[in-house]
């Protein structure tokens, strides 16, 4: 069986956000609630990069080791889900997530803690498939729907891969292989030119 | 008197060797065991009928859809 992951190639993220947008979209997330979030380092400087992060599905997650009612279960695919039924919205997942992917909604005028919302990687939750009650507490069940996340399909220069994970691993490894390492990296030197190609500085020592 | 302190002893001894136990931390999977809800398989629905084999080529046909590689040359 399949494991599902994430991959982010920090090469190609160009910050637009889509995916941000398309998991907004597709499971009506309310204000307040960022199931995936962009982050970039050097944010202004040339060479910056982005990255695209959410729950990302840890084989030996911490979260449902720490979880004091035991919510979290895994599926046969190796996706963390969690019961919202049962959550009591401590934040110990919160703090334990080496990437913050628990959310909790503000409810009410004194920002009360809400229940966990986090990536599903579009797999629902432990309700029926397709019901309103899934799409209600978890959003949309696109996995059951024979389909892959919708950030990763979305992404319009495939910087963030979802799916099996020894399939995306393949494709990154070609992509890697393929486009080389430095200026020939897909979008910088297509861009700005390679540095062997820029004319010489006047006065330069040749 | 003696007697009613060794049985105080015999008594105390499993709470005091309980003290002594090492209980795991890790969380040991457990598929439909954990406190909340069974969740069902994604082929189990309306749509794949519990047939797993289509819903698996659905997923790898999207999983392979991703490589732009592959579809450039389909193409």
């Amino acid at each position: 069986m399949a494991r599902m992951k994430f991959l982010a190639d920090a090469e190609r993220c160009i910050e637009c956000n889509g995916c941000v947008t398309a998991c907004k979209q597709e499971h009506e997330i309310p204000w307040g609630v960022n199931r995936r979030r962009v982050v970039t380092l050097n944010d202004g400087t040339p060479g910056e990069k982005s990255i695209s992060v959410a729950c990302m599905h840890c084989s030996d997650a911490p979260c449902m080791a720490v979880c004091p009612v035991d919510v979290f279960y895994k599926t046969s695919e190796g996706i963390v889900l969690h019961d919202k039924d049962l959550c009591i919205g401590c934040g110990y997942c919160f703090y334990a997530c080496p990437f913050g992917a628990p959310q909790f909604p503000q409810d009410g005028a004194f920002g009360l803690r809400g229940k966990m919302d986090k990536c599903t990687f579009c797999a629902g939750g432990p309700e029926p498939d397709f019901s309103a009650a899934e799409f209600r507490k978890y959003g949309r069940n696109r996995i059951a729907e024979g389909k892959l996340p919708a950030c990763a399909e979305m992404c319009a220069t495939k910087a963030l891969l979802g799916g099996d994970g020894d399939v995306i691993a393949d494709i990154y490894r070609r992509r890697v292989t393929t486009r080389g390492k430095g200026s020939e990296v897909w979008g910088w030197g297509t861009a700005y030119g390679r540095p062997e190609k820029q004319p010489a500085q006047p006065g330069a020592k040749s | 008197m003696r007697r009613m302190l060794m049985v105080a002893v015999i008594a105390t001894l499993p709470l005091i060797a309980a003290g002594c136990g090492e209980k795991l931390t890790v969380t040991v999977y457990k598929q439909g065991q954990y406190q909340g809800k069974p969740d069902s398989q994604p082929w189990d629905n309306d749509q794949f009928k519990g047939d797993r084999v289509a819903w698996e080529k659905a997923v790898k046909a999207r999983n392979v859809g991703q490589n732009e590689y592959e579809r450039i040359a389909a193409h």
